[in-house]
């Protein structure tokens, strides 16, 4: 394996900044590690061709002496559900094959403009619905770890992509747990900042109430850094918010000192329930190091957040329901050849093109906004959602943060859950309270389980607005961690054999 | 053909409601929700299709909403004008519903939270009775685009071979009007839907936030008309006419479902709650698509977007700008003007007042003014199918008038530079020297054309010389040929006289 994909996106950029390796030589280190392994990881749905003419422009304007962002040079994998204009952009649904956007995502262009290198679009479950990647209409994903094991979801791809080296840092969406997830079952680093922190314009909206872009890397300094290029307002996203936000990768590299876990008060919820033994064990075991460094930590209760699943599988289909009317076969995208009527051919079109979980979210959010079902249903969901906030207003009164386990259970087999949608929904069951409440949350590896060796990730969640907080909190943990495994914990996980895509 | 029960007979056996839904498109510089240019704005009329677009409204994948300050303003605006509260915080909303020509396949709007709401209009009819309407509410929406059907006949979706979208109007700002149930109109019913159409169009006009132009579908109106029986509590079923877009077809087609629904009653039929479709060539309504509790929308708040909260400064800085309503205008420039009812009336049916007042303010009198608009330049508008204030400014007609008061131009003449202006040849002045139209005010040249009349005619000088005064027409319609009409007449008369004695 080269050395240069080793590399956190960190170090390479200091190796960059210095002229020890140039941006070309770090893209094709990355392009050729895709081309090894990616055949058995499938973390991509599309390679950038232009990557290395991005990268050799990056070193030109280095070499002309330009001074460049800090990330400048570094790659970057993006998933699928942020438009680009230089490869198609698909959120891994048939009914986009092939589409091109005229413009970019907001966080694209932002990447884009800081020197990152888009390397490709990673794998997604289609439209962002799910939690294994299975649901992707171009085939799974694989997890690193063990390649007949789901890397999470929805955004499994980028998260499996960091995880393989194959990307030293990759943009995400998280709507329900689609970034946090994934990292958990995948050793990485997820973070999903305060709603409206990242602009969601050109993230091809699954529900616009809970979507949030965020940074996948692994560790979690260069999320931090991510976070910085991609976050702050944006006129065209009338949710962004106009906030002056502190520089998280300031907050990540003073957090590495430790300092930040003196007397830290950290909130355990007393109503999760339902992780597997491995899964507690590491995080009680997480826990213990916090404690050791001088957390407090302190039992609070957030009463509302058994309907947090129920209100959330309420409220995100309602919006994708009307969010994905658009795709129709009218003006993009797939277009079923039937004889009739254009509702005829619309009808065709949907029912050719959308996967089986889409076309169940739909049929459900449809559903709920029926007239007469709206009150007992959408409205009701609201009416949870504000229960929530409130319970975590409560707990923040009390503590600086709240710590969960991630997920409830470490990777698990490919297929095992695709029939059984309930079980499916039931792994966000720690991630979905913060969309839902619109406050950041941050997963990064908490170590193995003793019972499978498979990663498990800690959650840590804070009041909104608070993401440096998160990236401060996170950072002095992950070095404690990290000083105790003697080193990364992806360096545990099994050499890929490689199978050429 | 539907059966229609005599107007008369009807309102003798029932009472109408109407109720009127209004749509009135902003003339923002851009669209609702994205910065393309909006085409109900004179800069981007000429548009070629589709060129007016930006992803949100070909709802591309990705693409958001952004709300437009400048449309929000002209909302706010209008429903002050319309007496209306305006709401401290107000909401957008998804109405879904899928449709080629709504690119997002859900149209925003405002459901359960307009921007402005309870408020009043008054309305004048052509005699000058006042009828106060009650408004409902004022919501804000964008519009869907504009479809083409080809290969059927007379550009119906029915028989078409297929079908062409331009979304330029997609995105277009809305303000849609709506008021409560109006009753008590009795037979005027037609005649209050017509004036009330045209109060909204004066209001949108006056106020700027839309050139309010019906025949480019700037305004547009959905009537609502219910009969019940006489001494009857409950309101009768209703129907809703769509897209009635002049002022007369409003007034007709309000008639017509008097009429129709009249008969139907009477027969002990019922009415079908449903939409109607307006057939100006026939002066017919047919049926739509039922409307009913089918109609699901499936609103719900539009997460893309936040409460639109103005603040109370923005609302108070707005109402001290707003514009004198079109009846207090009315009954003010009656009062200065000078005119008899009739003639007032004249002016403002004819959606003449303002350019009239403008008229007046460059410098001619009243009179002067309502004579040319009402007159001469009506004539012209109505012979060439266009409207009045299109085809010359008031600027040029006060110029017109001071010509003619100078005793540059007759009346005939006037009108003879009225019609080159009209032409586009340039002002009055520029009109009369181009065509050399001024009255010939050289006495020389006047009294060497009498001299040659009188030495013509023998038996007329004779005659004037002999006191038969009125006998000096003959040599003066010689005269007036002999100067091309460009002589006043008066002065003519005045020059024979004295050339005959002499």
């Amino acid at each position: 394996m080269n050395d240069l994909i080793k590399l956190s996106a960190a170090e390479l950029a200091a190796g960059l900044a210095a002229g020890d390796v140039s941006s070309v030589e770090a893209t094709q280190a990355h392009l050729d590690r895709i081309a090894a392994v990616d055949g058995d990881v499938h973390a991509f749905l599309h390679v950038n061709e232009g990557a290395l003419d991005a990268a050799r422009a990056i070193d030109e304007r280095r070499a002309a002496g330009e001074t460049l962002h800090e990330l400048a040079g570094v790659p970057l994998a993006v998933k699928d559900v942020l438009v680009t204009t230089d490869m198609p952009s698909t959120s891994a649904s048939k009914i986009l094959e092939g589409y091109m956007s005229p413009y970019d995502a907001t966080v694209v262009a932002k990447s884009r403009a800081a020197g990152l290198v888009p390397l490709g679009k990673t794998n997604m479950d289609e439209f962002a619905m799910g939690s294994s990647t299975e649901f992707s209409a171009y085939g799974p994903t694989h997890n690193p770890w063990d390649l007949d094991r789901i890397p999470g979801g929805s955004g499994g791809g980028s998260a499996a992509a960091v995880a393989a080296f194959e990307a030293p840092l990759a943009l995400g969406s998280d709507t329900g747990g689609s970034i946090r997830q994934p990292a958990h079952v995948t050793g990485t680093v997820g973070m999903k900042p305060t709603y409206g922190g990242v602009s969601r314009y050109g993230s091809i909206a699954l529900a616009s109430s809970l979507d949030q872009v965020g940074p996948v890397s692994r560790t979690v300094l260069d999320s931090a850094l991510l976070h910085d290029v991609i976050g702050g307002h944006d006129p065209h996203d009338a949710t962004s918010l106009t906030t002056t936000w502190p520089s998280f990768a300031a907050a990540a590299r003073e957090g590495a000192t430790g300092e930040v876990l003196k007397g830290l008060k950290v909130g355990l919820v007393k109503e999760l329930h339902g992780f597997s033994k491995g899964v507690e064990d590491s995080f009680q075991a997480a826990v213990k190091t916090l404690e050791a460094a001088g957390a407090e930590v302190i039992e609070i209760s957030a009463p509302h957040f058994k309907y947090a699943t129920a209100a959330y599988y309420l409220i995100l289909p309602a919006e994708a329901s009307s969010n994905l009317a658009k795709f129709d076969s009218v003006r993009f995208g797939l277009r079923a050849d039937v004889p009739g009527t254009v509702e005829d051919v619309m009808s065709a079109t949907r029912d050719a093109g959308f996967g089986p979980e889409v076309k169940r979210r739909i049929i459900l959010g449809t559903y709920a906004l029926s007239a007469g079902y709206y009150d007992a249903y959408y409205g009701s969901a609201q009416k949870v959602r504000t229960l929530i906030q409130q319970d975590f207003a409560n707990a923040f009164a009390e503590v600086d943060v709240i710590a969960t386990p991630a997920a409830p259970t470490t990777a698990f087999k490919l297929g095992e859950k695709l029939d059984d949608p309930l079980a499916m929904y039931a792994n966000d069951l720690a991630t979905i309270p913060a969309n839902l409440a619109g406050i950041p949350g941050i997963t990064l590896p908490s170590g193995l389980s003793a019972e499978d060796g498979l990663p498990v990730g800690i959650q840590f969640l804070a009041p909104e607005y608070e993401d440096a907080r998160l990236y401060r909190v996170s950072a002095a943990l992950e070095t404690l961690l990290v000083e105790s495994w003697g080193g990364p914990l992806l360096d545990k996980a099994p050499a890929l054999n490689g199978g050429a895509r | 053909m539907a059966k229609l029960m005599d107007f008369d007979k009807a309102l003798e056996m029932f009472e109408p409601v109407i109720g009127l839904e209004v749509h009135v498109e902003l003339n923002t510089k851009t669209k609702m929700f994205s910065a393309a240019g909006n085409p109900a704005n004179e800069e981007f009329h000429d548009s070629e299709p589709n060129t007016l677009v930006a992803p949100v409204d070909l709802g591309l994948p990705g693409s958001m909403p952004v709300v437009n300050a400048e449309a929000i303003r002209s909302s706010i605006s209008l429903g002050l004008a319309l007496g209306c509260s305006i709401a401290p915080s107000s909401r957008f909303a998804r109405k879904n519903y899928f449709y080629p020509d709504l690119g997002k396949n859900y149209q925003i709007s405002q459901y359960d939270e307009p921007i402005a709401f309870e408020g009043s209009v008054e309305v004048e009819l052509e005699d000058g009775e006042i009828i106060v309407v009650p408004i409902e509410r004022a919501h804000m929406e964008e519009d869907a685009g504009k479809l083409t059907h080809v290969g059927g006949s007379s550009g119906r979706i029915q028989g078409a071979s297929s079908s062409l979208v331009d979304y330029n109007r997609a995105g277009v700002p809305l303000v849609e009007i709506v008021t409560k149930p109006i009753f008590g109109t009795e037979h005027r019913a037609p005649e209050v839907a017509k004036a009330y159409l045209a109060t909204i169009r004066d209001i949108a006009r006056g106020l700027g936030i839309s050139e309010a132009r019906m025949e480019r579908g700037n305004i547009r109106c959905d009537a609502n008309v219910s009969l019940r029986p006489r001494g009857a509590e409950k309101l009768g079923t209703r129907t809703e006419t769509k897209n009635v877009n002049s002022m007369r077809s409003v007034e007709r087609a309000v008639r017509y479902e008097i009429r129709r629904q009249a008969a139907i009653l009477a027969d002990g039929g019922s009415i079908t709650q449903e939409t109607r479709h307006w057939h100006e060539d026939t002066g017919e309504t047919s049926p739509g698509r039922p409307k009913s509790d089918a109609d699901d929308y499936r609103y719900f708040p539009e997460p893309d977007l936040l409460p639109v909260a103005p603040s109370e400064e923005l609302i108070e800085e707005l109402r001290s700008k707003l514009p004198e309503a079109p009846a207090a205008k009315r009954r003010r420039l009656k009062g200065e003007w000078g005119f008899t009812d009739l003639e007032f009336q004249d002016v403002a049916n004819a959606g003449l007042t303002d350019v009239v007042e403008q008229t007046i303010a460059a410098g001619a009198t009243a009179a002067a003014a309502r004579k040319w608009w009402t007159g001469e330049i009506a004539r012209v508008a109505n012979a060439e199918g266009r409207e009045a204030a299109d085809l010359v400014s008031p600027i040029h007609v006060a110029e017109l008038q001071k010509l003619v008061d100078a005793g540059t131009l007759t009346d005939k003449l006037a009108r003879q530079v009225l019609e080159g202006v009209i032409a586009g040849e340039g002002s009055p002045q520029e009109v009369v020297d181009s065509r050399g139209l001024a009255v010939v005010s050289d006495d020389g040249a006047l009294i060497a054309a009498i001299d040659e009349a009188l030495a013509s005619q023998p038996d007329v000088l004779e005659k004037i010389k002999n006191g038969k005064v009125q006998a000096a027409g003959a040599v003066i319609g010689a005269v007036m040929k002999a100067m091309k009409g460009q002589a006043d007449a008066a002065r003519v008369r005045e020059l024979v006289l004295e050339r005959a004695q002499a």
